[in-house]
This record gives C-alpha cells, structure tokens and sequence, in this order.
C-alpha cells in the first residue's frame, strides 16, 4: 500500500515535471536574466562597453519623463478600456443571460472578436478611422485625422481594445452569472426587492469571484498593450506605453542594459497589481457575509 | 414588475427588444471583419472611397498577395509554428492534468499556482533576454526560437482549461478498467480518452490561437521570411512604394487568415466558451 503511494508521488511529479522546467526555464530564467542585464551598460551597438553600472539604469529610467508620461498613457489605457469593457460585458452577459431568442446567435457572435488577431484588428480599426479610406468620418460627418492627435488616438486605441477583449468579459461574467441560484431571486423578489436591489445585494455580491477574475485578467492583459498601439501610433502623439517603451530600447535601439530595467520595472507593476486583485478576493473570502437580501 | 418572459408567449415589445439587442450584438463583432472583407474587395481605385461597402467588386488583392513572396511564407510560418507549439503545450499540459487530477502527490496546488503566475507574466519582461539569449544559440529568426516560447507561455491556459475538462470525467470508468487489469495508460486510453478528447482539443484551438495572434514576439525574435508570421508581416507589409500602406492587400490577407479561425472556433463554440470560463471561474 505505501509502495503503491510512493509510485503515485513519484509519477505524479514526474508527470508535472515537464511543464514545471518549461516554465521555469522559459520565463523564470529569462526574468533573472533580464534582472542581470538591468544592471549592466549594454549596447549591442557598442558591445566593448559593457560594464557593471548597479543601478543606473533604473535611475535613469526613473528620473526620465519618457517613462513617467508612458506609465500614465498606460495607466489611462488600462482604466479606460478595463472600465467599459466590465459595463459593456456585463450587459452583453445580462442578454445572454435573460435572452430566449438568439442566444446562440449572440454567443457565436462574441466569440468573432475574440478569434481575429489582435493586429489585424488594429489594422481594420486604422483603416476605418483614416481620412482618406475610412468610413467613419463620413459616417459620423466629422473630417478628424483621429490617429493625429492624441485625444482622439487614445479613443480609437480604447475602441479597438474594447472591441477585442469586452466578449471574454461578457463570457466571464455570465459563467458568475450563471451561479446566481435563480430561487434566491425569486424570493428576494417575493419579499418585495426591486430589480436594482436584487441586483446590487445578490448577483454582484454571488459573482464577486467572477468579476474580480475578470477585472484581473483583463488589467492585466491592458496594461501590456502592445499590438495595438504598435499598429495605430507606433507610440507617435504621445500615446507611447510601456511595452512600446521597452520595445524601442530594447529591439529598436538595442540598449539590453536600459531595456531590461524597463521590463523589469514593468514587471514590478504587473505583479503589484496582481497582489492587489488578490487581497481582494481573499477579503472577499474570508471578510464579511454578502448573501442573502438582509 | 420587471419583464422576465413567462411561460406563454412574451409580449411583442419585449420580443422586438431582445431581437433588437441580438441585430445590434452580432453587428458589433461582425463589423470589422465585414469592413475588411469590404476593403478587399474593392478595386484599387476605390480604396480611398471612403464608403463602407464596395461599389464594383475585385479579386485583385487576392491575386497580388498570393503572388507576391512574403504573405504565403508566413501563412507556413504561422501554421508550422502554431501547430507545433500547440502540439507540445496540450501534450505536456494533459500530462501533468492527468497528475493533477487523479494521483495524490505533494506540490499539486503549486502547478496550479505555478501556471498562473505564468499566465500573469508581462511577455515583454522576457523579450529582451530571449533576443539575447537566441542570438548566442542561433535561435533567432528560427522557427524554434518562437516556438520555445509559445508552448511555454499557452502552458496555463493549457493546464487550466484541460484540468477542468478533466475534473468532469467519469473517473469511475478508469478505476474499473484499472481492476480489470488494464494498466494505468491501458485504462486511460480505452475509458477516458474517447471522453476527454473533444475537451482537449478545444483547449488545443485555444492554445493555437494564441500563438497565431501573438504580434511581440514574433516582431522581436525575427527578422526575414525564414520565421516571420503572419501578424508581423501584415504589419510590415510593403506595397510598391514604401511610404504608402497597401491597404487592399492588407485587407485580402487579413480576410484569408481571419475566415477559417472564425469558422472554426464556431465549429467548437460550445467547448470554447467552457474552457475559457470554467478554468477562471472555477480556479
């Protein structure tokens, strides 16, 4: 019996072991490795100057107003695009959810942005916007070179963004929806709580796990946009982030040392956000009862 | 009260409503998808139109980009790459499900945990070392060098969705084949593969779309035709004169590599939409 149990352990891990050194080896070492690089001057385009400099890349990336105004780009990308993806998806999530008709049709639908590469995306939103091919100015009976100036350049950004990522939203939060026991509404109801009531006191308290997943994922995901920018600005009327930052040091410029602390900075915010979601969802484990219409 | 249809017939209002709502959602999703097919279809004198559906109809960009060098070289790249690295990540991540799921061993949770802070992980933190890295060992510019990391970075996704999948299984059945005498891949293969497959592959359709849609990497660790994809050489693609995008052939490529994922992921609709939520909702 134990002999048996040790077998199971030992396959077990050995079963595991392939994706535990792959993922060590691809993204642990490389992290380290960029952590190594950040410390150093190195210029591919000036190898024989590669020294130990200690910290003055991040120093200098840090006192730079270059990193300052892509951290906020990036910051305003993030909550622009996250926050109306969450409404626009929760309302999709609602139709799904309540639709008798055409629920298949909505579905097959919000699965269309989700299968068009991101690029390719940006490269129909760029065209729509253009003066010259687009429809949209004629559409909205605006003569705006949207992608010239840095206002309307965040919107088509947020639009291509919300476009392509606010289907997983909805997905997200009617999966949350779905563990929504409909009883519990029915007899909120019964006991006289008006929609907005049973809203705000059972489904969103239910789908709390669903909606922070969601938010999570998806903060994520925004604010290491990349593609789009890319495609639309190419960082050009300031509407620079950080991953585009990081790029143009690292593969434009060939600046490995300065690059590196970038990512490594860029990093560094990733994972504080990810610890902020998480002590929220643990306050929401452990912290006080939600359910029922009290 | 609030119009939660009845049993009977709902009224005509609220039927119109939700078909409305119906009309206006499959719009959204479809648009961009129909301005491009829109885009390519228009001959090259009409591109700057301005106007949202064609006016004459042109196959032109078609003919340009399948003759033209760069757009089916990537097509082989992206499908080359995609499916080998959809291949290794779904075969090490079912592996380590199988562990996950049936056998008890110590450091289960931390490959759950494990997976996910991967999934967390800003890509562009690890580009810098790869570019690195791949120019020492020759991987850069080769297939193997965006392979390497597509498999790595699916591997949650993978693991994620195919746990899931499993955890659903009527593991009784195995359990059975294993008293009768089956060994432990005897009783996989013969109770439970036939029931796990579909899952399975709807996760490898989402690990593949991954790495098709991936636009970082692929612009990082490549420089020609060798290993180029797809996304990186629409993105660059250059007409006859350098200053001037060609839109048409854009459009026409874009359509190409656009249609057959589209078909496919409605093909499996039902299994997508399960794997995508239920590893979220349910870890």
């Amino acid at each position: 019996m134990s002999g048996a149990r040790l077998d199971e352990r030992r396959l077990g891990l050995l079963l595991c072991s392939p994706a535990i050194l792959a993922m060590l080896l691809v993204t642990g070492y490389p992290v380290l490795y960029a952590l190594w690089l950040s410390l150093f001057r190195y210029d591919l385009r000036f190898p024989a100057e590669r020294a130990f400099v200690g910290l003055a890349n991040y120093a200098s990336v840090l006192s730079s107003e270059v990193w300052w105004r892509a951290l906020a780009n990036t910051v305003l990308i993030t909550v622009g695009s996250v926050t109306i993806e969450f409404l626009l998806g929760f309302a999709l999530a609602l139709v799904m959810h309540r639709t008798l008709f055409g629920r298949a049709a909505v579905r097959a639908a919000t699965l269309v942005p989700y299968a068009i590469i991101t690029v390719v995306a940006a490269l129909a939103w760029r065209f729509a916007f253009d003066p010259t091919s687009g429809f949209v100015g004629g559409l909205l009976g605006l003569d705006h070179a949207w992608l010239s100036e840095r206002w309307s350049a965040f919107v088509v950004i947020i639009a291509a963004e919300v476009w392509k990522t606010t289907p997983f939203v909805a997905l997200l939060l009617l999966a949350g929806l779905t563990l929504v026991p409909p009883d519990l509404l029915r007899a909120a109801r019964v006991d006289g709580a008006s929609a907005w009531q049973r809203l705000w006191h059972i489904t969103l308290p239910l789908m709390r796990p669903a909606i922070l997943a969601a938010l999570l994922f998806r903060t994520l995901d925004a604010f290491r946009v990349f593609d789009s920018v890319y495609v639309l600005t190419r960082g050009a009327q300031d509407t620079e982030s950080v991953s585009i930052l990081a790029y143009q040091a690292l593969i434009v410029r060939l600046n490995l040392g300065l690059g590196a602390a970038v990512a490594v900075l860029i990093f560094l915010a990733t994972l504080g956000i990810a610890l902020l979601y998480l002590r929220a969802f643990r306050s929401g484990l452990t912290g006080r009862d939600w359910g029922g219409p009290a | 009260m609030s119009g939660r249809p009845r049993i009977a017939r709902p009224p005509l209002t609220e039927w119109l409503f939700w078909r409305f709502t119906v009309v206006v959602v499959v719009c959204y999703a479809l648009l961009p998808v129909a301005w491009l097919l829109s885009l390519s279809l228009k001959p090259a004198g009409d591109l700057a139109d301005g106007r949202l559906f064609p006016r004459t109809l042109s196959l032109e960009h078609y003919a340009a980009v399948f003759h033209d060098p760069q757009f089916p070289a990537a097509l082989v790249n992206s499908l080359g790459i995609g499916l080998i690295a959809t291949l290794i990540s779904v075969a090490i991540a079912t592996l380590a499900a199988y562990a996950i799921v049936r056998l008890r061993f110590p450091g289960r949770r931390l490959v759950l945990v494990a997976a996910l802070a991967v999934a967390m992980f800003p890509p562009i933190a690890i580009v810098g070392p790869l570019f690195d890295l791949w120019r020492g060992l020759g991987l850069f510019d080769t297939w193997a060098g965006l392979i390497i990391p597509y498999m790595t970075l699916t591997l949650p996704l993978a693991i994620w969705t195919i746990t899931a999948f499993f955890r659903a299984l009527p593991w009784e059945l195995e359990r059975a084949a294993r008293v009768d005498g089956a060994t432990r891949l005897g009783a996989f293969r013969l109770a439970l593969l036939p029931l796990a497959a579909p899952g399975v592959f709807a996760s490898a359709i989402l690990v593949f779309i991954f790495a098709w849609n991936d636009f970082l990497f692929a612009a990082c660790l490549t420089s020609t035709g060798a290993s180029r994809t797809v996304p990186v050489a629409i993105t660059f693609f250059t007409g006859s004169s350098r200053f001037e995008q060609p839109i048409g052939a854009i459009a026409a490529a874009s359509v190409v590599v656009t249609i057959p994922v589209v078909l496919l992921i409605l093909l499996f609709q039902r299994r997508i939409v399960a794997g995508l939520t239920g590893g979220a909702v349910k870890g």
